[in-house]
């Protein structure tokens, strides 16, 4: 372990948070304190660095218990509001996917389509006390008789209620833009023709995982703000890498990082749970994630004190090369040139803007500061860190 | 001078009748066509841009009204509501005349109807759907 001017326990902060006296500021406000103090004044000074991301995150679903009936039922088939749930548990567990269609949905073949109302919608009108209407079919056995099933479920009447998130917080993401001559509708949003626009999602200097870019006290069981309440990063997300490219600040250069995250939805608020509608490709939801990054050496100070003009991602063509899986990027930029609202490819002025709300992130960055100062939020010692769980290091 | 930028609905009746143009005859306003959709014997809409002396532009939309033109100005056809908005930018990117745009570097997005052409491109490409507009609806 190098040896560090500045060592801090998670015990010692969080002693800290009980006795009232923990400092804890935003990650906007670490760059300049850093800038001003340099690393080890700042980490002797600071305690927690608080982050924030609110983006539209696909990989996310709420795993339901929707509480016995008489007689019972093993539910192998169920509709939320028309919107198909997994059913492929436990006889009353259902798990309703942010993105799923209703049957109905037309898609695209009107295109591009409007993707009015989906799993991510459901969730949402759960978290606004609306009833959604089940509807269940089973095929009937000796221990779970009933066959079929209608009727409303309000998320307080629910036996549970878990916001299960598969992949979210990725850390870092592409921009996009498209070559193509006609107008094209993504997941990056709407992109015109011959690079009239670029796209780009993420928080950049004040999002998760770029505070902790090689995951050092991020792990499972990390207390974090999810969607308004404590939640935890139950593992790695899908696709995580650290396997990646970066710069020499540690920065991945592309994609690499990504949470597996949980939490109570009975205990969120739908101002952090948003369903989107996003044209043309479908149904997703804003998920709004704060993780509290612990100051225990001068290199945390170093890292959370990222900002977006030391941070790049690639350009990538959503028009041609993205959709036939050629791994080629047509530039790098920084966040800060995306941020300013233009870049320069081919020589070419492209007006650029974001779809991921940085204005939110920060508002949960300090939603979580006011929480730690008042006592309301320990951080969770992960019981492994993210590089731990990839790497087999030991823990 | 005052410029606004009005919501011009034609009834079936008045289709072919040249009324847009004694606005510039008869009242010396000047017109800039932002939207228009026009079909025989039907209902019919158009979004301008006027321009001109102010007791002028109220004469003038007192004879719009005296053959049955109901008017109003384009901000009343089209809402965000703000506190729905969960400003990601996406309506930014489809918007032609920088109506809808990113306040930076605070990131908000800002609807500066003055700036708006009622196109209603945002309509659908605000994920949360917060963006409302009457415009087609209620010819």
């Amino acid at each position: 372990m190098a040896s560090f001017k500045v060592r801090k326990t998670y015990q010692e902060i969080n002693e800290k948070i009980k006795k009232g006296n923990v400092v804890v500021v935003n990650a906007e406000e670490m760059i300049d304190i850093v800038e001003e103090k340099g690393a080890v004044k700042a980490a002797q000074e600071i305690d927690v660095v608080t982050t924030g991301t609110f983006g539209a995150m696909c990989s996310s679903g709420a795993l339901l218990n929707v509480g016995h009936t008489t007689p019972k039922m093993k539910i192998s088939r169920a509709k939320l509001n028309g919107v198909p749930a997994y059913c492929g548990l436990a006889a009353v567990d259902i798990y309703i996917g942010a993105s799923e269609l209703p049957d109905e949905d037309p898609r695209n073949t009107v295109y591009p389509g409007e993707f009015r109302y989906g799993g991510a919608h459901v969730i949402q009108d759960l978290l606004l006390g609306k009833p959604v209407v089940m509807e269940a079919w089973a095929y009937g056995t000796d221990c779970y008789p009933r066959k079929y099933i209608k009727k409303d479920l309000v998320l307080h009447e629910l036996r549970n209620a878990i916001l299960l998130n598969p992949r979210n917080a990725y850390q870092n993401y592409n921009c996009a833009v498209n070559s193509t001559s006609r107008t094209i509708y993504t997941y990056m949003g709407t992109l015109k023709p011959h690079f009239g626009n670029a796209t780009y999602s993420t928080a950049g200097q004040i999002s998760p995982l770029m505070n902790d870019p090689y995951f050092r006290t991020i792990g499972v069981g990390t207390r974090i703000f999810l969607g308004g309440t404590q939640g935890y990063v139950a593992f790695y997300g899908t696709q995580h890498t650290s396997d990646v490219p970066r710069m020499p600040n540690g920065i991945p250069t592309e994609g690499a990082g990504t949470l597996c995250v949980i939490g109570d939805l009975k205990q969120m608020d739908a101002r952090w749970v948003v369903a989107a509608s996003i044209q043309g490709y479908g149904v997703s939801m804003y998920v709004g994630i704060g993780v509290p990054i612990p100051i225990l050496n001068e290199e945390m100070a170093r890292f959370t004190a990222v900002k977006d003009a030391d941070i790049v991602t690639q350009i990538i063509d959503y028009g041609s090369d993205y959709p036939q899986a050629i791994n080629r990027s047509l530039g790098t930029v920084t966040y800060r040139d995306l941020k300013n609202g233009m870049i320069r490819l081919n020589g070419k002025e492209v007006p650029v803007t974001p779809m991921a709300s940085y204005p939110r992130a920060l508002e949960i960055s300090n939603i979580l500061k006011e929480e730690i100062r008042k006592g309301r939020f320990y951080l969770g010692e992960p019981q492994a860190t993210l590089t731990q769980l990839t790497t087999g290091e030991r823990v | 001078m005052i410029k606004k930028r009005m919501v011009l609905r034609f009834s079936k009746k008045t289709w072919n009748q040249p009324i847009v143009y004694r606005l510039v005859k008869e009242f010396d306003l000047a017109f800039n066509i932002l939207k228009a959709s026009v079909f025989p014997k039907e209902a019919s809409l158009m979004v301008l841009e006027i321009s001109g002396e102010e007791a002028e532009f109220d004469r003038g939309m007192a004879y719009l009204e005296s053959h049955g033109v109901i008017y109003e100005p384009l901000e009343a056809n089209i809402k965000k509501d703000e506190d729905r908005c969960v400003h990601c930018g996406a309506c930014a990117s489809v918007c032609p005349t920088g109506a809808l745009a990113i306040q930076r570097p605070e990131m908000y997005v800002t609807f500066d109807t003055g700036k708006c052409s009622g196109c209603e491109l945002c309509v659908k490409a605000c994920p949360p759907r917060v963006i409302t507009a009457t415009l087609s609806s209620r010819v």
